[in-house]
C-alpha cells in the first residue's frame, strides 16, 4: 500500500501515540502556534471568507474540466522543451523516473520536500537501481538520517522530534559536535548538503501548483532547497497529483496565497519559484532536461463522487493543526503519509478501508477542519460519508448501532483514549454548556440540542469518581 | 514524442467525470469573487514604500531608501558589513543606476572581488557565487503586502545570484512597486496571453531563507541566503 506507513494496528498505535508525552508536547505547542499565526495572517487579510469563496471557486472550476487542464498543462510543457509522462500508477511512475536516471547515469539525486514522491514510494524504487537519494529539506534530511522515520507532520515532517533528539541523529550519523542550538544544527545541514547539491546529477521535487497556460510548475518553500535542487542539477523531475493544477497565473496568486497564510501563517513563504521547462539557450543554470510526471494513484477514483471536493486540498495542514484528535494521537497513529482530518478521509480512498477503516472514526466530528480548510473541504462531512459507506458496505444490523458500536469499540478497547476521551469530555463541551446542560450542540450532538437539552458532561469520569470513592471508603473504615 | 499515456489517463479522467472529454471550449469564468484587488487599494507609491518597509522588518530584512545619485555610496555602505567578494547579474540596469562605475572602481582599487554573471561560462558562474559573500540583482516587480522582490531569471540573471551566496542584496527601484503578488500574476499571464514566452524561472523571493522544522523555532537562513537587505531607489 503506497500512501501506508508501518505494519501496526491501528489500536496499537494511538496507544503508543497517547504514551508519547514527547510526541504530544510537540504537537500541542505546534498546534497551538500554527493555529495562531493562522489566524491572525487570516484576519489581517481582512475579507478571509471571500478568499475562502474564491479558493473553492477556482478548485471546483478546475476539477470539474481538469482533463481541459491537464491538456493544455502537457501541450504548453512541451512546447517550452519538457517532457511529460502520465502515470495512472505509482509503479507506472517509478518505472519512467527510474528509466530517466539510468539513461542520464544518474548516482546521486537531490530531493526537496515532496508528498507525492513519498506516496509513491520513489526513493525505495530509486535505490533498487543503486542511486543515492538524498533529502535536502532539514526535517527529511533529519528524518531520512534517522533510519527513515516517517514524516509526522505534511508540512512539518520532523514534528515528533525534539532537538535533543535531532542533536543525537546528527552526531551518531554525521559526526555533529556542536549544541542543540537550532542555528548551529541549521549552520551544519546547510554545510553537508551544499556539497549534495554541487555534486549531484539529477533534482527532484514536487509541485505546489502546475499552471496549465504556461506549462509552469510552482514550488512554494522557505528552506531554499528546492531552488537548489532545480538550479544546479543538469536534470530535473517534477512529479505532481494529477488534481495540482490552476488554469493560469492569476489563479496561482490565490491558491498560493491561501497555502502560505493556512500553512505557516506567512504572507507569501521566502521562496514562490515558477520553473517553466529548460533552461533558455543563455541562461547559465536550470536544467538542460526537465521531465514532468503527472500521477493519478487512484485520485480519478473520486472524480465524479461525492469525494472529489477530497481533491480540492492544496496540502496546506490547517485542518492537522485544530483537531483535537491529531492533537492527541500524532501523526504516526494513523498509519498513513496523510494524517489529520484530510489524511483520514483521504486515506481510505487511496488506500482502501481495509487499511484504513478506522480512520474515518478518529474524529470527533466537532467540523474545526471544516472551518478551517482554505478551499472549503466539508471535511467533517466527507468523514460521516465514510461512515456511512462501510456500513452499507458490510450491509450487516442497523446502521446506527454499527456506527454507535464501531465508535465504542474504537474507544473501549484503547484504554488510554478512552481515558483521553472522558477527561476531554467536559473541556470539549464547555464551550456549548449554559450551566448544567447543553443546549446547542457540536457536529452528532446537533440534532438532540435542536429539540431539547443535552446534560453537560460530568467533570468527572466515572472512573475517577469510583476511585476517590473507593479512596473515601478506605479512610472511613 | 515527449507526451507520453496521455490519451489514455485523461479519457479515464473523463469517463470518471461522467462526460466526453474536453479539448477546447473551456472558458475560465469569471470570478464571482475577487477580494485580491481590493489590498491596498488606492494606495500611491509613497504608500506601498511604507508598507513594505513595515513588512521587510516581519521578514528579517533591513531596508534602505535611496537617491539614484547616492546610491552607489549606500550600495559601498551595504556591501561592506557582509564581505568583499560579490556577484552581480548582466543587467544593464547596472550601469542606468551608475554602479557599473562603482563596481569597476572598487575593484581596479581591490576593494571588492566582483564577478559578472555571464551566461557564455556556465559552470565558472556557479564556482564564484558558491563561494562569494553578496549577490545582488534588481528586483523586476516588488510586492507591498508580503515584502517581495520578483525576478525574471534568465540571460544574464542567473537563479544562483540570489541563491547561493551567503548574503542577498535586492536594490528596488520605487516605480517596480505594487500591491500584491496579483498585479505580478497579472502581468505574468498577460504576457502568456500575448504569446510571448515567460523566462524559464520566475523567483519570488521574500527576505532570507528559513526553516521551522526544529520544535518550531523560527531559524533564519538554511539552504538559501542567511541575510537579506533591499534597497528601495528613487528611479533615475
Amino acid at each position: 500500500m503506497p500512501v501506508k506507513i508501518g505494519e501496526k494496528e491501528f489500536f496499537q498505535r494511538v496507544d503508543e501515540g497517547i504514551q508519547d508525552s514527547l510526541m504530544r508536547g510537540a504537537v500541542r505547542s505546534a498546534q497551538e502556534r500554527l493555529g495562531e499565526r493562522r489566524l491572525s495572517a487570516a484576519e489581517e487579510l481582512g475579507d478571509w471568507e471571500e478568499w475562502r469563496n474564491l479558493g473553492e471557486e477556482i478548485r471546483s472550476h478546475t476539477m470539474e474540466n481538469l482533463d481541459y487542464y491537464l491538456e493544455q498543462l502537457s501541450d504548453k510543457v512541451e512546447e517550452s522543451g519538457g517532457h511529460v509522462f502520465f502515470a495512472q500508477t505509482a509503479e507506472e511512475a517509478n518505472r519512467y523516473i527510474r528509466n530517466v536516471a539510468e539513461k542520464k547515469k544518474g548516482k546521486k539525486v537531490v530531493k526537496a520536500k515532496s508528498m507525492v514522491t513519498e506516496e509513491i514510494g520513489m526513493n525505495d524504487a530509486l535505490e533498487e537501481i543503486g542511486c543515492e537519494v538524498v533529502e535536502t529539506d532539514l526535517a527529511e534530511y533529519i528524518l531520512q538520517l534517522d533510519d527513515r522515520d516517517h514524516p509526522s507532520h505534511i508540512v512539518v515532517p520532523s514534528l515528533h522530534k525534539n532537538k535533543e533528539q535531532i542533536r543525537e541523529v546528527l552526531q551518531e550519523k554525521r559526526g555533529y559536535d556542536q549544541t542543540s542550538q537550532p542555528e548551529e544544527m541549521a549552520a551544519f545541514a546547510r554545510e553537508q548538503l551544499r556539497r549534495e547539491f554541487l555534486a549531484a546529477d539529477i533534482g527532484i521535487t514536487g509541485c505546489n501548483f502546475a499552471v496549465a497556460e504556461s506549462g509552469t510548475v510552482s514550488l512554494v518553500t522557505n528552506e531554499g532547497n528546492a531552488r537548489l535542487c532545480t538550479a544546479l542539477p543538469k536534470t530535473q523531475i517534477a512529479v505532481m497529483g494529477m488534481e495540482r493544477i490552476v488554469p493560469t497565473w492569476e489563479e496561482l496568486d490565490i491558491l498560493v496565497s491561501l497555502l502560505c497564510r493556512s500553512a505557516v501563517g506567512q504572507k507569501l513563504t521566502s521562496y514562490v519559484t515558477g520553473l517553466t521547462g529548460i533552461k533558455g539557450d543563455r541562461d547559465a543554470d536550470g536544467p538542460e532536461e526537465f521531465h514532468l510526471v503527472i500521477v493519478d494513484n487512484g485520485r480519478s477514483n473520486l472524480l465524479g463522487t461525492e469525494f472529489q471536493s477530497a481533491l480540492h486540498c492544496i496540502r496546506c495542514a490547517a485542518c492537522i493543526n485544530v483537531c483535537p484528535i491529531y492533537r492527541h494521537i500524532g501523526g504516526h497513529a494513523y498509519g498513513s503519509i496523510y494524517p489529520g482530518p484530510i489524511g483520514a478521509v483521504l486515506s481510505p480512498l487511496l488506500g482502501g478501508y481495509d487499511d484504513y477503516g478506522e480512520l474515518p472514526y478518529a474524529s470527533s466530528l466537532c467540523a474545526a477542519c471544516t472551518d478551517a480548510c482554505p478551499v472549503k473541504i466539508p471535511l467533517h462531512e466527507l468523514l460521516i460519508l465514510h461512515r456511512r459507506r462501510m456500513v452499507e458496505e458490510e450491509k450487516q444490523s442497523s446502521f446506527g448501532e454499527r456506527l454507535a458500536m464501531k465508535g465504542f469499540r474504537m474507544a473501549a478497547t484503547s484504554p488510554r483514549l478512552y481515558e483521553t476521551g472522558t477527561r476531554a469530555a467536559p473541556g470539549v463541551m464547555s464551550f456549548f454548556t449554559e450551566g448544567d446542560s447543553v443546549k446547542s450542540g457540536p457536529g452528532p450532538v446537533r440534532p438532540w440540542t435542536e429539540i431539547r437539552d443535552f446534560p453537560a458532561p460530568s467533570k468527572e469520569s466515572f472512573r475517577q469518581w469510583f476511585q476517590k470513592r473507593q479512596g473515601k471508603k478506605g479512610e472511613d473504615e | 514524442m515527449s507526451i507520453h499515456n496521455r490519451d489514455s489517463f485523461l479519457d479515464q479522467v473523463a469517463e470518471k467525470l461522467g462526460r466526453e472529454r474536453r479539448r477546447t471550449g473551456v472558458m475560465r469564468p469569471r470570478w464571482r469573487h475577487t477580494p485580491q484587488w481590493k489590498v491596498f487599494e488606492g494606495d500611491d507609491r509613497d504608500d506601498l514604500s511604507d508598507r513594505l518597509k513595515e513588512q521587510c522588518g516581519r521578514i528579517h530584512t533591513q531596508l534602505k531608501r535611496s537617491t539614484a545619485e547616492r546610491l552607489p555610496r549606500v550600495m559601498d555602505e551595504t556591501i561592506r558589513t557582509f564581505g568583499r567578494s560579490v556577484v552581480i547579474g548582466d543587467d544593464p540596469r547596472f550601469q542606468e543606476y551608475g554602479l557599473d562605475e562603482y563596481f569597476q572602481q572598487s575593484r581596479e582599487k581591490g576593494e571588492l572581488d566582483v564577478h559578472v554573471w555571464d551566461p557564455a561560462r556556465d559552470e565558472e558562474n556557479i564556482r564564484f557565487a558558491e563561494k562569494a559573500d553578496v549577490g545582488i540583482t534588481f528586483s523586476d516587480i516588488t510586492l507591498a503586502e508580503s515584502g517581495t522582490v520578483v525576478l525574471f531569471s534568465d540571460n544574464g540573471k542567473g537563479r544562483s545570484i540570489s541563491l547561493l551566496p551567503r548574503t542577498y542584496i535586492a536594490i528596488l527601484p520605487k516605480s517596480t512597486i505594487v500591491p500584491r503578488m496579483s498585479q505580478a500574476t497579472r502581468e505574468i499571464h498577460q504576457r502568456v496571453e500575448r504569446g510571448e514566452a515567460i523566462p524559464s524561472c520566475i523567483n519570488f523571493i521574500s527576505g532570507p531563507s528559513n526553516s521551522a522544522d526544529i520544535e518550531m523555532n523560527l531559524i533564519v537562513g538554511v539552504h538559501g541566503p542567511v541575510q537579506a537587505a533591499y534597497i528601495l531607489v528613487e528611479d533615475r
